[in-house]
């Protein structure tokens, strides 16, 4: 492996990417410190999903680099690699196993070897049920551990993909949207429940709820048709007349 | 130990089905060789055959059904595999043959001395001895399944693409197999076949032998099926069922996966296929046909898809239906009676028969214990 170009944790820089002729990246430059949470905000269309999609190697950038741990080259590596290297993703809608209990869906989250013979002849342990008890406390769903997954609320599908997210013990989270659809009282506990997780793991959060953001209380990057308008504490970026215009001018 | 570890993986339902094979393992025999042929009860040993036939389709059944149930995969090609074990078992069963065939050559078999080969072509080498032949039951089918699902796995071809091109894969082996030149006996295919591993073929025991052997690899397979679909790996396979893409963001490596279950369930169809060919007496190209593939999904969906058991009592109960229809006057609406049972499953069983009782029995367990404890409480 190459040496470390970077101290950052995740280097972006000059990154763009099209879709039939449209720049949905336009030379992104952005760099996340070891241990930092970010929130990203931004208009609908500012490309923050699609630069998700490639920091987790579902998209392809078509110029720039992005950089892992300082030396990692994440374009040449599939979803698979990338996740196994130490990022974990969390999807706007939330996505879990419906046909699994919410333990299984911890379970298979769990950092372990996941090739096939190994999970094949994988045995029941004591320090994974540890574990998921653990996670199980942490998103408040330890009542419901032998429950189907489909059978849950939103709110409680949000948190579980929260908790498979720690499972997987990643060093780089990306959380996008995680209150969408919440009621207030949900909202608050995701927001502690965040923080909370940041105290040991960096954390990109998206989101479009301001007041989220600003309980958040973090270093925020406000995106604009595909590259950064502003960057900084949320009240300095919303005191910003540019930002302003993106947001109230349309 | 092992029947404990066996017995710890299955539910009631798997334990029942066991007990079923081995109801029959001992009862069919005992029917067939020791109640005599006049009592009502005697089994005629083209019956054994018969019921050994469809028991081999039930471990095709089987064999779709933990890709297709379990992984999402809808092969439409399974046929392939089952007749590529097939045609391995017929290699063997004409080597046999030897000096008996209608030319008496001791090593040609009869359609090479026809069509005027002079040796026998290098990829027959070999399958005059049984170790070989039964090795290649595996290989053969089990290749063509890693090597065709390196290739689209790797491509990420799925969905209704997929069930095309393995479509296409079992039309195009067909079409290469009526070729007399392939040297698998042209549209004719394999026959005539004499003595398996020195027992005469046609014998009521060798045809007994052969039904029970058929039994205990059904449950061979099913436990097999079993033992992984409740593994933690059947649990990533269901996972890929259901949502791909968040499995490869968890870290697994979905084409792996993928290329793991339908390689082993390949293998599985090319055993049934090397136990149908003797029962039945011929394997001929007609065993590619596209049709044979998609006519094993619809076993699998009346039976039950995701159910292991279903699928292999799916495949008994359409073949019996097929063979009842089909031996009397209605005999041409055969196809219209299938296609009907398709549509009338996915319609109206979508779980098949094997999920609608369950439901059914789960609903009526819910109402007994609603009225019991409606009961238990005194009036106010």
């Amino acid at each position: 492996m190459n040496l470390p170009v970077t101290s950052f944790l995740l280097y972006l820089d000059g990154v763009s990417v099209a879709f039939d002729g449209f720049r949905a990246i336009n030379s992104l430059a952005l760099t996340i410190l070891p241990g930092e949470m970010r929130a990203i905000i931004g208009p609908n269309g500012a490309g923050k999903t699609t630069m998700m999609d490639i920091i987790t190697g579902k998209t392809k950038p078509d110029t720039g680099d992005v950089l892992f741990n300082g030396s990692v080259d994440l374009t040449r590596l599939d979803e698979a690699a990338i996740a196994n290297l130490g990022i974990g993703r969390k999807f706007q809608k939330p996505t879990v196993f419906e046909m699994h209990t919410v333990e299984d869906n911890l379970r298979l989250a769990l950092k372990a070897d996941r090739r096939v013979f190994r999970t094949l002849f994988w045995k029941d342990n004591e320090s994974e049920r540890e574990k998921i008890n653990r996670i199980l406390a942490t998103i408040r769903l330890e009542h419901l551990r032998e429950a189907s997954a489909a059978n849950l609320s939103h709110g409680q599908k949000q948190w579980l993909e929260i908790g498979m997210l720690l499972a997987q013990d990643p060093k780089l989270l990306l959380v996008d949207e995680p209150v969408a659809g919440m009621t207030d009282a949900e909202t608050e506990a995701t927001a502690h429940l965040l923080k909370e997780i940041a105290k040991d793991h960096s954390v990109i959060v998206v989101e479009h709820d301001m007041a989220f953001v600003r309980e958040l209380g973090v270093k925020v990057t406000v995106l604009h048709e595909g590259s950064v308008l502003a960057e900084g504490p949320l009240d300095t970026v919303s005191a910003d007349p540019r930002v302003i215009e993106v947001y109230l001018g349309r | 130990m092992i029947t404990q570890a066996i017995l710890a993986r299955l539910d009631l339902r798997g334990r029942l089905f066991l007990g079923a094979i081995l109801a029959a393992l001992i009862l069919v025999p005992v029917l067939n060789l020791i109640v005599p042929a006049g009592s009502p009860l005697h089994v005629p040993t083209w019956l054994v055959s018969l019921l050994g036939k469809y028991l081999c389709y039930a471990i095709l059944a089987l064999a779709l059904d933990l890709v297709w149930g379990y992984c999402g995969i809808l092969s439409l090609g399974h046929g392939a595999f089952f007749a590529l074990g097939g045609y391995a078992m017929g290699m063997y069963l004409m080597r046999q043959i030897g000096t008996r065939g209608v030319y008496g050559h001791p090593v040609l078999p009869d359609f090479m001395v026809f069509l005027n080969w002079k040796e026998l072509p290098w990829f027959w080498y070999g399958f005059d001895m049984f170790p070989f032949a039964l090795l290649m039951v595996f290989l053969a089918p089990g290749i063509l399944a890693f090597v065709f699902g390196w290739f689209a796995f790797r491509s990420r071809v799925t969905g209704v693409y997929l069930s095309i091109i393995t479509q296409a894969l079992t039309y195009a082996l067909m079409l290469a197999f009526f070729r007399n030149d392939m040297g698998f006996g042209g549209n004719n295919g394999l026959t005539d076949f004499k003595d398996i591993v020195g027992f005469p073929v046609q014998a009521q025991g060798t045809r007994v032998a052969l039904f029970a052997l058929t039994l205990i690899a059904l449950a061979g397979s099913y436990i097999l099926a079993r033992a992984i679909v409740t593994s933690k790996a059947g649990k990533v396979l269901v996972a890929i069922r259901d949502a791909e893409s968040r499995t490869r963001f968890l870290g697994f490596r979905v084409e792996r996966y993928k290329l793991f279950v339908f390689t082993l369930s390949a293998m599985m169809a090319g055993l049934a296929g090397a136990l149908y060919v003797p029962q039945v007496g011929i394997i001929n190209p007609s065993e590619f046909a596209p049709g044979n593939s998609i006519e094993v999904v619809i076993w699998v969906a009346v039976g039950g898809r995701g159910t292991l058991v279903g699928a292999a009592i799916g495949a008994i109960l359409v073949n019996f239906a097929k063979t009842t229809f089909t031996t009397g006057a209605l005999a041409p609406y055969w196809l219209f009676a299938l296609g009907a049972l398709f549509v009338l499953t996915t319609l109206y069983m979508p779980k098949g028969v094997i999920g609608t009782y369950a439901e059914w029995r789960e609903k009526r367990r819910e109402k007994a214990s609603l009225a019991a404890h409606a009961a238990s409480k005194p009036a106010e």
